[in-house]
């Protein structure tokens, strides 16, 4: 074999190899998911969504678990988004190319790589101890509403800046203000993108486990949440409790409360590149 | 009138960008404020070569270095996974893969982050420690090699990713002159685009890195919670962030010794991974337009 011969073999192999790497991972979560739907599927049913939690594996259900999620991720949607767009908004659309800004940009980029753990570190110290708020709903939704901020903020940037801004010179040349222009042309041009990234950063937030651990969510809630003062437990700390206990039945249940996170975060992750697909569509400028 | 509302709505809208800056304020102020009076107790010198952690024991050790070396031991067998994976899934979906075959991929391969970490725990713990201790009869039951190789898989996408990015921004000419010069494809993507690119490749090791270091869940679930100052991974350690969890999950009162410990152990944290990132910022920065 020649010297070219044995490169392009080599070449070919790689092309195989190449194939191998991109689809192992995938098909290592494929074996993961089939074998918890394997475990967990027959255990759904109606009860198993409307029971308390029980130290008895056959009679635990997740309701206090996705009644919490549920409130968490509302209060967090209800903080974050307001703020994390118009943040976005501001450094895009005002951005004065000064020191502030700049600082304000490697500041967010820097948040995004803080550990999720040290949000709930934060969380603990300003909203459940110095802020009285306890170990409520309102503590935990305050902590993830910081966590998933850059991730809004940065989407909502990238999604204005892929607005042309022939838009806005024709909405200033009709003599509207900044703000006009913005409120009324920008940001409705904008809300495809903007709207995946809220998706995906709730969808973020509802898998969160460990901040809302440090905030002093429980691992045992007998009720469900009546307002935002009330404590609570969230879907992935139910699993991890129930993962956590050395019994094979409530390895079972905790299979199956999986089944249930993986389908709302596939669904939200699913919602969001369908959005992405058609905005990008619309915005052929 | 309608100048003094502009202002206004600047205004609001400027301070809800402010916000990001009070986090970090906010962040590193709970950090050492809980630390410094934790170190006024402790000794940062014991702290920081002390071999035992033992904060919830009688005979009490605050010696971060097994958290720590646990933390680096499920750190380096997850990128050890996703490094050569993520690599090779780059250089494929640049150099070789059609272009509608990479507007596939790329998307499905995020699914791997979108994926809860408590998810990936129990996959750790009841999917892949089973299987390998068929493999090894004295690996534990709890170990970082299971949590490391978990979390490996689910960082590829982290590193495929960006260096995919860098890849496809090294210039077109440097390929074509490579091919002209009667090279292969793997030639030229071993040869001349890696090291054209190295700089976004390092960047995202070191961010895969950071991201590694900083996570909980898979760790907490399958790695075990005995802080043990070893490099062995078939037995349970301890990282900083289950330590962190193991402590809130107990009854440990407020204002004590004990409760400090995760602020100390959290700041131990933060500086590993803010270096991290502004390693990467600084390179990122330095590299930047090489080729323009």
């Amino acid at each position: 074999m020649t010297n070219g011969e044995k490169n392009r073999l080599k070449d070919s192999i790689f092309k195989y190899i190449g194939v191998f790497a991109c689809s192992i991972g995938l098909i290592l979560l494929a074996i993961f998911i089939g074998n918890i739907i394997y475990d967990g599927f027959n255990r759904i049913d109606w009860s198993f969504l409307t029971s308390l939690p029980s130290r008895k594996a056959e009679k635990a259900g997740i309701l206090t678990a996705w009644s919490g999620s549920l409130w968490i991720v509302i209060f967090t949607f209800i903080i974050a988004v307001p703020i994390g767009i118009s943040a976005g908004v501001y450094l895009e659309e005002y951005n004065r190319k000064n020191k502030l800004t700049r600082l304000l940009e490697i500041n967010i980029s820097n948040l995004a790589g803080v550990p999720s753990i040290i949000y709930g570190l934060l969380g603990l110290e300003i909203f459940v101890r110095l802020s009285n708020l306890g170990s409520s709903v309102l503590a935990g939704s305050f902590t993830l509403a910081l966590l998933i901020l850059p991730i809004i903020i940065v989407a909502t940037r990238e999604a204005l800046k892929a607005v042309p801004s022939s838009i806005r010179a024709a909405s200033f040349g009709l003599g509207a203000t900044k703000w006009q222009t913005t409120w009324y042309q920008v940001l409705p041009a904008a809300s495809g993108g903007i709207l995946t990234g809220v998706i995906l950063a709730i969808s973020r937030a509802v898998g969160e486990t460990a901040p809302l651990i440090v905030v002093g969510a429980l691992a045992y809630v007998p009720f469900t949440p009546k307002g935002p003062m009330d404590e609570f437990t969230v879907l992935p700390i139910q699993i991890f409790n129930w993962v956590s206990r050395p019994q094979h039945e409530f390895a079972i249940n905790a299979a199956a409360a999986i089944i249930i996170l993986l389908a709302i975060t596939f669904t939200m992750n699913g919602i969001a590149v369908y959005f992405r697909n058609k905005w990008q569509k619309k915005i052929n400028w | 009138m309608q100048k003094i509302k502009e202002k206004i709505i600047e205004f609001i809208l400027r301070a809800t960008a402010l916000i990001t800056i009070l986090t970090t304020i906010g962040i590193i102020w709970v950090l050492l404020s809980e630390s410094l009076v934790f170190f006024k107790e402790v000794s940062i010198i014991d702290f920081l070569t002390d071999t035992q952690w033992t904060p919830l024991f009688a005979n009490k050790h605050f010696g971060i270095l097994p958290l720590i070396s646990g933390t680096i031991l499920t750190t380096i067998i997850a990128i050890s996974v996703s490094l050569p994976i993520g690599l090779t899934i780059a250089i494929y979906l640049s150099e070789y893969a059609p272009k509608k075959l990479k507007k596939f991929i790329k998307p499905l391969l995020e699914i791997l982050a979108a994926v809860p970490t408590v998810v990936y725990g129990f996959f750790a713990l009841m999917v892949v420690t089973p299987f390998l201790q068929k493999l090894i009869p004295e690996m534990a039951g709890f170990n970082s090699l299971s949590a490391g190789i978990v979390m490996g898989i689910m960082i590829i996408p982290f590193i495929s990713s960006l260096s995919e990015d860098a890849l496809s921004a090294v210039p077109k000419s440097l390929r074509e002159a490579s091919y002209g010069m009667g090279a292969t494809k793997l030639q030229t993507s071993f040869k001349v685009m890696i090291p054209a690119a190295s700089s976004g490749i390092i960047v995202s090791v070191i961010l895969a890195f950071s991201r590694a270091i900083g996570e909980t869940m898979i760790v907490a679930i399958a790695a075990g919670q005995q802080p043990r100052l070893t490099l062995n991974p078939l037995v349970p350690v301890e990282t900083i962030t289950a330590y962190i969890v193991q402590v809130s999950l107990g009854d440990v009162q407020h204002d004590s010794l004990e409760y400090r410990t995760i602020f100390a152990a959290g700041i131990t944290l933060f500086v590993f991974t803010f270096i991290l990132n502004n390693i990467s910022f600084w390179i990122r920065k330095k590299f930047r337009e090489e080729y323009d």
